[in-house]
C-alpha cells in the first residue's frame, strides 16, 4: 500500500517525475502545465532529485535539449501544453525519428486563436502523426500511474519511441483529488536503470545521430518507426499488467464501462469519461442499455480491438475534444469509423465535437448525446452524422448548451 | 599553445575526407583547425547547414567523434542537452572521462534562426564552444541573404536589379551580441591565420563555461571566385580589417592582429563576383558606405581594446 495524498494532476505528475528522478529535465512554463515545472524546480532546489534541470528559453529548446540529453544516453523529460507543444512540433518528429525514449506529460489545452488557457485536446491531436505514443488519462491517479508506466514503454527494446502522457488541462491538471503514491523504491524498481542505446557519450564508440537519409534510406527509417509503434501495443498491455500487480490499478489501451451488453455507446478520451460514467449509471437505472468506451492509447490505435468491442452496438457516438476543420469529423471519430469498416456488423456512428476551449461538458450535456443515440435506434435514421455539442450557432444553435450553461439562454 | 603544423598533422582527425563539400570550401578546413586544439573526446552538435548535409550522408559519416544533427535553429539547445546529460552522469558517478562539447552552424543557423537558442544556452552557462562558420549567406539552400550578408552583396534574395543593387542593409555584429552575454570567451578568427584560430579554439575549449568562435568562411559558389583563392580571400578579409582578428576574454578586448598596412576594402571585393556591381561608377556610394562601415567598426574595436 502506497501513500494516500490529495493532489492536483500537475502535482501528481511532478511527484511521478520526482520518483523517476530523470538525469535531465528541460522545461518552459506554460499554463496549465506550469506547476509541474515549479514543483520540479523545487525538488531540484531541495536536492530531492539528482536531476540536471535546464530552464530553457522556449519549448522548442526544451524538446531540443531533451533530444540532446536522450541521445547522449540518459533519461530525459519535459512537460508542456498547447502553444508550447505547437512550438515543439518540429522537434516532436525528430525525437521520434531518432527513436529517443523521451517521456513528456502534456496538460491538454486549446490552441490559439482566440487565445484560451483551458482544456481541450487540439494540441496533442495535432501531433498525432509525429511518431509519439499517446496515452490519454482520465484523472489525477491515472496521470501519475501512466507517467511511470511510460518510462518502461518508451525504453522497451522493441519500442524505443517517445511517449506523451496527456491529461486534460484544469479539469485534471488543477483540480484536487485523493490518490495513492507508490513508494519511491517501488517506482525505482519498476522503471529500472536506464539502458542507453548507442549513446553519444560512449566516446570509445562514436556515433552519428541524425544523418541525411534521402530517397534511398529515409523510407526504411520511417517504416521501422511504424513497426516500433505497432510493437508498442503489446508492451503497453504488458507494462499495464505488471503495474497492476504492483499497484492494484490496471489500465490497458482502452477501458470499458457497461459495454458488453450495451446497445448504445459513447467513445471518448480523457476526463470526460468520468462524466459519461455518471450518465451511463443514470441511464442504466432507467433501463437503457448504455455503455462507454474510453480510449487510452490513441497511438498506437487499437484498431482490431475497437472494431471487436464496438461492433455489437446499435448506435455509437465518438466524442472528440478536438476538431479538424474541413474533415469528415474529429480525429478520433474519423479513425473509429475507419476501424469499424473492417467489421461486417457495425453500429450507426455519429461524431460529436465537444468541450473546445474548456467549455464545460456536464452530465446533462452528455445525456443529450445518449438521447441522440436512442433516437437513432428508435427511428433507424441518422440526421446529423457530425455535430457540435453545446455551442452557439450551427444546426442546434445552442439547444443543448442551455442544458449546460443556463446563462447561454440570455446570450444566445 | 597550438604547436607547429607538423605537430598538428599528427593529431587524430575527427572530420575525415570523403565528404561532399565543394572544392575550395573553407568550412572543413576551419573545423579541422579548431578540432586540432582539443585532445580529449568531443561531442559535436551540427546545425542544418552545408557542413551537416555533406558529412553525414547515410549510410556514411565523415565524423570520427560522436555527432548529432537534430534541426536548424536549435543546435545550442541540443548540445546543451548533451552537456547537461554529461553533468548529470558526472554527478551520479557514471562517467569518469573528460569530454568537451561543440556546436557548429553557419551564419544562417547562428545569426538568424538559431540566435534565440544560442542566446539561451549562453545565458544558462552550458560549457560548450559554439563555432559559427560565417559564409555570409544561406549557402545550403543556394545563396540567400542572411543578417550576416554585407551591405551591397548580391544574393538570390538580394539580387542586383535595375532598381536595387544587392543587399540594402548592413550585416549584424554577432560577435558583439554574443559578447553582451558576458561569457568567458568570445573570439573572431579566420582559417587563413591557422595558429591564431587553433590557439583561440584551445582557449575556448578550456574555459569553464560557454565560448564562442566566429570564423569567416569563404564560399566558392556563394561569393563567386576561383576555388584556389579561399585562404587568400580569408586573409584579405583580415588585412582589410573587414574581419578583424580579436578576442574578448573575461570582458577584455584584445586585437590579435593589426595589419601593418590596412588594405582598401575594394581589394577584397574585386575577386568576388557577388560584389561585381559595386565596382560600377553608379554604385560608388555603396562601396564608399561599405568602406566607411569597416573603418568605423575597426576604430571602435581599437577603442574597445584600448588601442586608440
Amino acid at each position: 500500500m502506497g501513500k494516500l495524498i490529495a493532489a492536483t494532476g500537475n502535482q501528481a505528475v511532478a511527484q511521478a517525475m520526482r520518483q523517476i528522478d530523470p538525469h535531465v529535465v528541460a522545461a518552459y512554463p506554460i499554463t496549465p502545465q506550469t506547476d509541474v515545472v515549479e514543483e520540479f524546480a523545487a525538488f531540484v532546489a531541495d536536492g530531492v532529485v539528482a536531476t540536471e534541470f535546464v530552464p530553457v528559453e522556449s519549448e522548442h529548446s526544451s524538446m531540443s535539449t531533451v533530444i540532446g540529453a536522450s541521445a547522449a544516453g540518459v533519461r530525459a523529460m519535459t512537460a508542456t501544453s498547447s502553444q508550447g507543444l505547437a512550438l515543439m512540433w518540429e522537434m516532436l518528429y525528430i525525437a521520434a525519428g531518432l527513436r529517443l525514449p523521451i517521456v513528456m506529460p502534456v496538460a491538454n489545452r486549446a490552441l490559439s486563436a482566440p487565445i484560451n488557457i483551458h482544456g481541450d485536446q487540439s494540441d496533442t491531436m495535432g501531433a498525432r502523426d509525429s511518431g509519439w505514443i499517446q496515452l490519454y488519462c482520465k484523472n489525477q491517479q491515472e496521470a501519475y500511474d501512466t507517467l511511470i508506466q511510460a518510462i518502461r514503454i518508451a525504453e522497451h527494446d522493441s519500442v524505443r519511441l517517445p511517449v506523451m502522457v496527456c491529461y486534460d488541462g484544469f479539469i485534471v491538471s488543477h483540480s484536487l483529488a485523493g490518490m495513492e503514491l507508490l513508494e519511491d523504491d517501488q517506482v525505482k524498481a519498476f522503471i529500472g536503470k536506464h539502458k542507453a542505446l548507442h549513446p553519444l557519450l560512449d566516446t570509445k564508440n562514436p556515433v552519428t545521430y541524425g544523418p541525411l537519409a534521402l530517397f534511398d534510406y529515409y523510407f526504411e527509417f520511417r517504416r521501422q518507426l511504424v513497426e516500433g509503434m505497432a510493437r508498442a501495443a503489446n508492451v503497453i498491455e504488458e507494462v499495464a499488467e505488471e503495474y497492476a500487480r504492483l499497484s492494484g490499478r490496471y489500465y490497458g489501451r482502452y477501458e470499458k464501462y457497461n459495454m458488453d451488453d450495451a446497445e448504445i455507446g459513447v467513445l471518448v478520451l480523457g476526463s470526460a469519461a468520468s462524466t459519461a460514467e455518471v450518465v451511463v449509471d443514470e441511464l442504466r437505472a432507467q433501463g437503457v442499455k448504455a455503455g462507454l468506451l474510453r480510449l487510452r492509447s490513441f497511438r498506437p490505435f487499437p484498431k482490431a480491438e475497437l472494431a471487436r468491442e464496438l461492433s455489437h452496438l446499435k448506435a455509437l457516438c465518438v466524442l472528440d475534444r478536438a476538431d479538424s476543420p474541413g474533415a469528415l469529423g474529429g480525429p478520433v471519430g474519423v479513425e473509429v469509423r475507419s476501424a469499424l469498416l473492417e467489421s461486417a456488423k457495425r453500429p450507426a456512428v455519429i461524431n460529436g465535437i465537444f468541450g473546445l476551449g474548456g467549455r464545460d461538458t456536464t452530465v446533462d450535456l452528455i445525456t443529450t448525446v445518449y438521447h441522440r443515440l436512442m433516437k437513432i435506434v428508435d427511428t433507424g435514421t441518422v440526421d446529423e452524422p457530425l455535430f457540435y455539442l453545446g455551442v452557439r450557432g450551427g444546426n442546434n444553435n445552442g439547444r443543448e448548451l442551455e442544458a449546460a450553461i443556463p446563462q447561454a439562454r440570455a446570450t444566445r | 599553445m597550438a604547436g607547429n603544423l607538423k605537430q598538428l598533422s599528427h593529431k587524430p582527425e575527427r572530420l575525415v575526407s570523403g565528404h561532399r563539400m565543394c572544392a575550395g570550401c573553407a568550412a572543413p578546413v576551419l573545423v579541422k583547425q579548431i578540432l586540432y586544439a582539443v585532445d580529449v573526446p568531443v561531442v559535436i552538435a551540427n546545425a542544418t547547414c552545408c557542413l551537416e548535409v555533406t558529412t553525414s550522408v547515410y549510410p556514411y559519416s565523415n565524423w570520427k567523434c560522436s555527432w548529432i544533427h537534430s534541426a536548424f535553429e536549435n543546435t545550442s539547445a541540443t548540445i546543451g542537452g548533451v552537456e547537461a546529460a554529461y553533468r548529470a552522469m558526472k554527478k551520479r558517478g557514471e562517467i569518469e572521462e573528460d569530454v568537451r562539447f561543440m556546436a557548429i552552424g553557419g551564419d544562417g543557423g547562428t545569426f538568424d534562426i538559431g540566435l534565440q537558442s544560442l542566446s539561451g544556452a549562453l545565458e544558462r552557462g552550458h560549457r560548450f564552444v559554439y563555432v559559427c562558420y560565417d559564409n555570409e549567406a544561406y549557402m545550403n539552400t543556394g545563396i540567400q541573404r542572411s543578417s550576416a550578408t554585407p551591405l551591397g552583396a548580391w544574393t538570390t534574395t538580394s539580387p542586383v536589379g535595375t532598381a536595387i543593387a544587392g543587399k540594402t542593409r548592413p550585416r549584424k555584429d554577432l560577435t558583439k551580441i554574443v559578447a553582451a552575454h558576458h561569457i568567458p570567451y568570445v573570439a573572431q578568427a579566420s582559417p587563413s591565420n591557422w595558429k591564431d584560430l587553433t590557439t583561440k579554439a584551445e582557449k575556448a575549449f578550456n574555459v569553464d563555461g560557454p565560448a564562442f568562435l566566429n570564423v569567416i568562411s569563404p564560399c566558392v559558389p556563394g561569393w563567386k571566385y576561383e576555388p584556389e583563392l579561399t585562404i587568400k580571400l580569408a586573409k584579405m578579409a583580415v588585412d582589410t580589417c573587414y574581419w578583424p582578428l580579436y578576442e574578448i576574454e573575461n570582458g577584455q578586448y584584445k586585437v590579435n592582429y593589426k595589419p601593418k598596412e590596412k588594405k582598401p576594402l575594394v581589394e577584397w571585393l574585386k575577386p568576388q563576383g557577388r560584389f561585381k556591381h559595386l565596382l560600377a561608377p553608379e554604385n560608388k556610394h555603396l562601396l564608399d558606405e561599405l568602406q566607411s562601415q569597416v573603418d568605423r567598426e575597426w576604430e571602435e574595436l581599437l577603442k574597445n581594446a584600448g588601442e586608440s
